[in-house]
């Protein structure tokens, strides 16, 4: 037997991949013009990073003003002890390497040089959760789960550019420390086809719908409004209550989504443990508030490396693996499978 | 107890004041470091035990920084042109303490205070605590980083101000120490002056033995660093070698002091060495007493 179907296209572990979806609309490099336009107006604002500038966008901002980028080397320790020092002495720094090493390798430097003592110090970490194929070495799946437990600090998980360009001066001009989950590159641009803006500690119900909400976070609000097309077709009615702030968590806003009757999922590019959903699920205990919350986030597993399609198929993050969820527990097999008709 | 020992009325001490007469500068510093001592063996009596011995032996590092050489307003411990100390190591606090006192940043009579509840003085440094100190250390290998972005960030400013920063040899084994001490000398930062004081003892032992730190100056100097060892017990050496580090330009300086344990108090010197050093309650007035023999010799 001869083979004459093409040979399947081969996918890629690399670590530098985009998550935007084929002739998606992007834009460039959010972070590092956000912040080159913000240090125009503040001249307190200064740069680092630890040998990652380049894969951070940060290079944006060094390029713009080498004098107030400092290189740190890769050496995330010091990179973030002397962002507290800058930030002793009065200027405003953000500090940018891979959510990794910002995390777990610098942890003890983020908690009590900068989180202690509240100093005004931006923490900007790229390739949170799964968005690098390159494997564990490179994928924040627990990044949230270690940080959320730090007092002080603010964490932020945006969705696409939008939210990038208006959390940089939000997170300048809040006080204390944050973090924020970089974005990088080229970035998918979805949240200026809404009625909406970022507000530091807030969320934001970018659909209403009778039947299911989904709360998501991060990238995943992007595949919950895609989720949320598809599943009109369907005639499932989907709201999406975005929930940027991981820290402080706008807990009346996800009180007053989820006392209902319709079905809680959660959404995140994070692991199950720790994240937006234990979140959630503490806020509605606590509350005394008994709904079920389904969790659409990360296996608590160390991830393999691979492309970045393969892998969000794989561990549930993309959007039909959200719309077969949502379907399932809607009930069951009832659904049409998609995209393919089932009646074909 | 009795009575904590009391600062004579200072004012402050701009660079280059004090400098006129140098036997009778070396003198006021060692009068300094007594006070210094002493009121460390007070506050060490007071909760029956501290970090004594480091105390002692730090003691006159501390009063060569405070009363001779760091730029402040004893009045105004965030004046924005001040030098900053940074005491990494965090259970060096009851010297530090005494060293404030001694700078008149804060009340002698608070010092009693040390170790209690509620206290601004708290066993390990905090600076959310306590006027005048720069950095909440205890977390080992932290405070040269800290004092890196200090250093680039007065610079940046236009701010003259030099960061010291207090290490302890055991320190020399966080790669933290070193991320940072390249990162000084990678930027050049003329501004900072790391002070390692080398007591040879860490908390499962002697330095030797837990991990091996030496040939300490040639480390530094191989990072790019200037670096100078003195007996930092010897007054006259240390005074000599932190006026030659002032001068210094081009790359970050370092000063290793070695020091003895429990210095001043020949009862505490001579005991077994131990991080954590233990002190009977009849030993206090007697230590005093030994305290008190050795500044008149």
């Amino acid at each position: 037997m001869t083979s004459t179907a093409p040979r399947k296209k081969l996918t890629t572990s690399a670590m530098i991949a985009s998550f935007a979806d084929p002739g998606q609309r992007t834009t460039s490099a959010p972070f590092g013009r956000a912040l080159v336009r913000l240090a125009e107006e503040r001249p307190e604002i200064v740069g680092l990073s630890a040998d990652l500038a380049k894969y951070t966008d940060m290079h944006v901002f060094r390029d713009a003003f080498p004098e107030r980028f400092f290189q740190m080397g890769m050496a995330e320790q010091v990179m973030l002890g002397a962002a507290a020092g800058m930030a002793e002495v009065g200027l405003v720094p953000f500090a940018s390497t891979y959510s990794v090493f910002a995390t777990r390798r610098a942890y003890d430097f983020l908690c009590l040089d900068i989180a202690e003592p509240n100093l005004n110090v931006n923490v900007v970490g790229a390739l949170p959760g799964l968005t690098t194929g390159y494997g564990p070495s490179h994928q924040a799946t627990e990044d949230l789960a270690i940080l959320r437990g730090c007092p002080n600090l603010t964490i932020v998980d945006p969705c696409d550019a939008v939210d990038i360009e208006q959390a940089v001066p939000a997170l300048a001009a809040a006080p204390g420390p944050t973090y924020l989950r970089l974005l990088r590159g080229a970035v998918p641009t979805v949240l200026d086809e809404y009625d909406y803006r970022f507000e530091l500690g807030k969320a934001a119900e970018l659909r209403t719908g009778r039947d299911v909400v989904l709360i998501s976070t991060g990238l995943m609000t992007m595949r919950a409004l895609q989720a949320a097309t598809r599943l009109e077709a369907d005639h499932v009615d989907v709201a999406v209550l975005h929930v940027p702030t991981i820290k402080p968590l706008d807990t009346e806003a996800i009180l007053r989504a989820a006392r209902t009757d319709r079905l809680v999922v959660t959404l995140e590019n994070h692991t199950v443990m720790g994240g937006l959903s234990e979140s959630v699920a503490a806020t509605l205990a606590y509350a005394g508030v008994g709904n079920r919350v389904v969790p659409i986030a990360l296996p608590d597993e160390f991830l393999a490396a691979g492309a970045l399609p393969t892998l969000h198929d794989r561990y549930g993050l993309s959007t039909d693996a959200i719309v077969a969820k949502v379907r399932s527990e809607l009930g069951g097999v009832a659904w049409p499978a998609d995209p393919v008709p089932a009646t074909a | 107890m009795t009575s904590l020992s009391t600062t004579p009325a200072t004012a402050v001490r701009e660079v280059g004041e004090g400098q006129k007469d140098d036997a009778q500068r070396i003198e006021r510093i060692r009068q300094a470091a007594y006070r210094i001592r002493r009121n460390a063996l007070d506050m060490g009596e007071v909760q029956g035990q501290g970090y004594i011995g480091q105390a002692l032996g730090v003691a006159d590092v501390l009063a060569v920084v405070y009363t001779d050489q760091l730029r402040y307003r004893p009045e105004d411990p965030h004046w924005a042109d001040r030098d900053r100390f940074l005491l990494s190591i965090g259970h060096y606090a009851i010297a530090l303490y005494a060293a404030l006192a001694e700078a008149g940043i804060i009340p002698v009579e608070e010092l009693e205070s040390y170790g209690s509840d509620d206290s601004r003085l708290p066993m390990s440094g905090m600076a959310s605590y306590t006027p005048g100190m720069e950095i909440s250390g205890g977390s080992l290998g932290h405070g040269l980083g800290v004092a890196t972005g200090m250093a680039l960030g007065l610079r940046h400013l236009g701010n003259p101000a030099r960061v010291f920063n207090l290490l302890s040899d055991g320190e020399l084994d966080e790669g933290s120490t070193w991320e940072a001490a390249m990162a000084c000398a990678h930027h050049g930062l003329d501004n900072v002056t790391a002070i390692v004081d080398v007591n040879a003892l860490q908390a499962d032992g002697p330095t030797a033995g837990v991990l091996r730190t030496e040939p300490v100056v040639d480390k530094w100097r191989a990072f790019g660093w200037h670096a100078l060892r003195v007996d930092g017990n010897d007054v006259a050496a240390l005074v000599s070698a932190f006026d030659e580090l002032r001068e210094h330009r081009g790359s970050p300086a370092v000063l290793i002091c070695d020091t003895r344990i429990g210095s001043g108090v020949p009862l505490l010197e001579n005991r077994e060495k131990a991080h954590f050093m233990r002190v009977e309650e009849h030993e206090w007035e007697l230590a005093r007493t030994q305290l008190q023999e050795g500044l008149a010799r």
